[in-house]
């Protein structure tokens, strides 16, 4: 039979592209470590990938949530102005008197209402998420402000600090949140059916409504989670900084994130992409920023060599599969 | 015009592989100027390939020639091709919607006058095109407003500016309304007048006797043989591309209940804010209801609302007497109603997702495990279920869906509809884009459906397929129930009988439309 000979074949190219797919982007993470290595001299030391991975944690969780909200074709521009309102709060309510434990209950809290009112805007009145996450984007960054008068909120005795300092078993704890969130988003997708949701309306949004999946839950569901992450993620940073400022904390973080998405190979449509490639992804930001920093170059090429490497190692990848799929 | 002594094109012993795939293998084709040669075959048989090779887009294994009126020419090359009067009209259309007529019937070859392009000489060439083509619009319409149907005409225009003269033309009805289609023909029957040769590709029987001068069949990649008009009949074109006897195309065991008590599916007064006004009927246990009609008449749009796919302006669902109105496709499987899409690409299936996942993703909820985890083991029960009960050609279910054959991605859809235990199944052009020998699988299906007792709702614009199928026919036209067919005294429903329906004196405005009643 021809025909099942026909599938077979394409079976296994098939696979083969998963793999190449599945691995994406860790060939080119790999390189950059050693390049940096042979530049530097110390990029591999065990202190220095400690560092390396400490500066990764916040994007890994908050490209994680990306993650889910890309997979269903949507975006979320919110996060970074998130993060630093759940900072604020958190830090606010460590300083009250007797219930300074509730800090990161209400910091996650604060990251989920938002996500929620996005995911609400979006499902519910089917409005674009590039434009409800825009302007949840600026507002919420008002919020973070206001929250604070507009100063920065300082707490010396920061109740949750050993989250950003201490290390378990000599790994820093803010790698292992990021990891664990890695795991947690890794079962959801892959091993839940509210996973298999996502996946499909990323791919065909009217079938899956019309195959009688909700739709609107998943909507809520994937930009809750991408607030709830991006609480955690302002629970980091001011568990790092003691401090949160609402101006500046967490600016342009959500471009990182969407970069580790994207360089994981996260098709921006949606339905495609995995959360490994995401961890990846991140990885390379994370190297590139540390690698460049080492290697003594200045501030600015800096931000003009990362964006070169972002767009040289999607267009290649994106070439490699386009050319694995002719044959 | 009678066709010519020698033949204007000759494919000869034509062979092409792909890896350790033989696509094709020592196919031969010859046509005629003045002549519409018919090709047909099931999906995968090989005419894409052939015509793909015949346009320049793949280069041919060595050993075989194409020749125009007697000198070879050279093969894998789209330039030398289209130089050699070669155009072909494929199903996806390649215009750009912004552009007016004649800038795309000039599109990548446009004509300038120092350097800037000369729209008014693009126009003056294309006028007389359009004019011999006995088309409506003109070189300046933008192309955005024509119809699917006129739009095929300015790809048409677009071969005949360079000098085409064999066209090639791949399943161009599948999309067109029968008025569209009409027109289609009649711009045929021209051409074949100034002596072109047309190969034309269709799954449609109908249109293969009406055009066709002669018919070759391909299967598995081999050429088979080639019937002249005189020769052609449905059997013998069918046992030829599937290679055994087909006497059973339909299949029509199947006994409806057809007392008032047995009546499943009662649709009241359905009206949406658009097309579809008042529109009520009954379908029965263990019946199959045809729906005929235009394309446009509404037949789809009925069919969504009673699945709850588009909001209803009024009207109700009754599902075994109780009102069950769904208010979204999941409310209506819910309650027992399924609904078969009739663009399985763009509203049926995930692309990107497996077999398995396909079937299985509309009930994963149902014996998910704690958490809504998944039950891989189940899941894969009932996909090898689904291969077994639909008869699913594939080496495995874990494969992507897109991989798989027309037929085979249909089969899958109907096997997710079929795993939420419907009562009431509606099913939009179930064979659409589906070859010989999968469709003959997909109406024995549908009649082992009706023999369970499940009432099906059959929409398609093949009448030979409603007739063959359905146990009544209503037939749409412009958006409300013109009227209903049913067999009498053993005499089965005459095709003619649905045209008269469907086309019929146009409706009044008023909205007063009585219903005729057919018993043929």
């Amino acid at each position: 039979m021809t025909n099942i000979a026909d599938a077979q074949n394409k079976n296994n190219s098939l696979k083969i592209q998963g793999v190449i797919r599945a691995l994406g982007m860790l060939p080119v993470l790999i390189l950059l470590a050693i390049g940096f290595q042979l530049l530097t001299g110390k990029f591999l030391s065990v202190n220095n990938l400690s560092i390396v991975m400490q500066q990764a944690s916040i994007n890994i969780v908050l490209a994680a949530g990306m993650t889910f909200v890309i997979l269903t074709g949507g975006i979320d521009l919110s996060v970074g102005s998130v993060l630093a309102a759940s900072a604020m709060g958190a830090l606010i309510v460590s300083l009250v008197p007797g219930i300074g434990w509730m800090a990161i209950p209400a910091g996650l809290a604060l990251g989920l209402m938002f996500g929620l009112v996005n995911g609400a805007l979006i499902a519910l009145l089917a409005l674009p998420p590039f434009i409800i996450t825009l302007g949840s984007l600026t507002a919420v960054r008002g919020v973070a402000r206001l929250m604070g008068e507009d100063t920065t909120v300082f707490n010396g005795q920061l109740p949750f600090a050993v989250i950003g300092n201490g290390s378990f078993l000599g790994i820093p704890i803010l790698a292992l949140i990021a990891l664990t969130v890695i795991v947690a988003c890794w079962f959801i997708l892959r091993r839940t059916v509210l996973g298999t949701w996502i996946y499909a309306i990323g791919g065909n949004h009217e079938a899956a409504r019309l195959t009688g999946i909700k739709v609107s839950f998943v909507l809520l569901f994937v930009y809750g989670a991408s607030g709830f992450l991006a609480g955690v993620g302002g629970i980091m940073s001011a568990a790092r900084l003691y401090a949160a400022n609402g101006l500046q904390l967490g600016q342009a973080y959500e471009l990182d994130a969407i970069a580790a998405v994207i360089l994981g190979g996260t098709s921006f449509v949606g339905g495609v992409g995995s959360i490994w490639g995401t961890l990846v992804g991140a990885l390379i930001i994370a190297v590139l920023t540390n690698g460049l920093i080492l290697t003594g170059v200045s501030d600015i090429w800096q931000f003009i060599i990362k964006g070169l490497v972002i767009i040289a190692a999607v267009s290649l990848d994106r070439y490699r599969l386009k050319s694995g799929n002719r044959t | 015009m009678t066709p010519q002594e020698h033949p204007l094109l000759e494919m000869r012993d034509i062979s092409k592989t792909f890896g350790s795939v033989v696509a094709l293998s020592g196919v031969s084709l010859t046509a005629y100027g003045g002549e519409v040669h018919a090709l047909m075959g099931e999906n995968g048989a090989g005419k894409s390939t052939l015509m793909k090779i015949l346009s320049g887009a793949y280069t041919p294994d060595a050993g075989g020639d194409i020749r125009i009126n007697g000198t070879a020419i050279q093969t894998g090359s789209p330039k030398i091709s289209q130089a050699n009067g070669i155009a072909v009209i494929y199903q996806e259309l390649t215009l750009a919607p912004n552009l007016t007529v004649a800038e795309n019937v000039f599109l990548g070859n446009e004509r300038t006058r120092r350097g800037i392009v000369d729209r008014a000489a693009m126009r003056e060439e294309t006028t007389p095109i359009l004019k011999r083509l006995g088309v409506k619009f003109s070189a300046s319409t933008q192309v955005a407003s024509l119809s699917l149907g006129e739009r095929q005409l300015v790809e048409i225009a677009r071969g005949m500016s360079r000098g085409a003269r064999i066209i090639v033309m791949d399943e161009p009805t599948t999309s067109l309304s029968s008025s569209e289609t009409e027109k289609l023909f009649d711009v045929i029957a021209g051409l074949k007048a100034e002596g072109i040769a047309i190969i034309y590709i269709s799954h449609r029987m109908e249109e293969i006797y009406r055009l066709s001068d002669r018919c070759s069949v391909l299967r598995d990649g081999h050429y088979v043989g080639t019937l002249e008009h005189d020769d052609l009949n449905a059997e013998r074109l069918v046992s030829m591309m599937v290679g055994r006897d087909m006497s059973t195309f339909y299949t029509k065991e199947h006994k409806p209940h057809t007392g008032e008590r047995d009546i499943v599916l009662s649709v009241k007064g359905m009206t949406d804010s658009r097309l579809v006004k008042d529109c009520s009927f009954d379908v029965h246990q263990g019946e199959v209801l045809g729906i005929a009609g235009l394309v446009g008449s509404g037949r789809t749009e009925l069919a969504r609302l009673i699945y709850g796919a588009d909001p209803a302006v009024s009207g109700k669902v009754f599902l075994n007497g109780k009102d069950v109105t769904p208010t979204s496709p999941r409310d209506a499987l819910a309650e027992g109603i399924a609904y078969l899409t009739e663009d399985r690409k763009e509203l049926g299936l995930f692309l990107d997702m497996s077999i398995s996942d396909n079937i299985n993703i509309s009930v994963m909820e149902n014996d998910s495990g704690l958490g809504g985890t998944r039950r891989f083991g189940k899941e894969e029960a009932r996909a090898r279920q689904s291969f077994e009960n639909l008869e699913i050609k594939s080496p495995s279910s874990k494969i992507t869906v897109g991989s798989l054959s027309g037929g085979n991605q249909q089969k899958v859809l109907l096997a997710r509809l079929l795993e939420a235990k419907p009562k009431v199944i509606i099913l939009d052009e179930p064979t659409r884009g589906v070859d010989v020998g999968a469709k003959s699988e997909i109406y024995r299906l549908i009649d082992g459906l009706a023999q369970q007792g499940i009432a099906i709702m059959m929409i398609s614009s093949e009448l030979p397929e409603i007739i063959g199928v359905s146990d009544r026919v209503l037939v749409m036209r412009e958006g409300v129930i013109a009227g209903e067919i049913s067999p009498q005294d053993g005499k089965a429903i005459e095709q003619e009988d649905i045209m008269r329906l469907s086309t019929g004196p146009s409706a009044s405005p008023s909205g007063d439309h009585p219903r005729q009643t057919v018993t043929a």
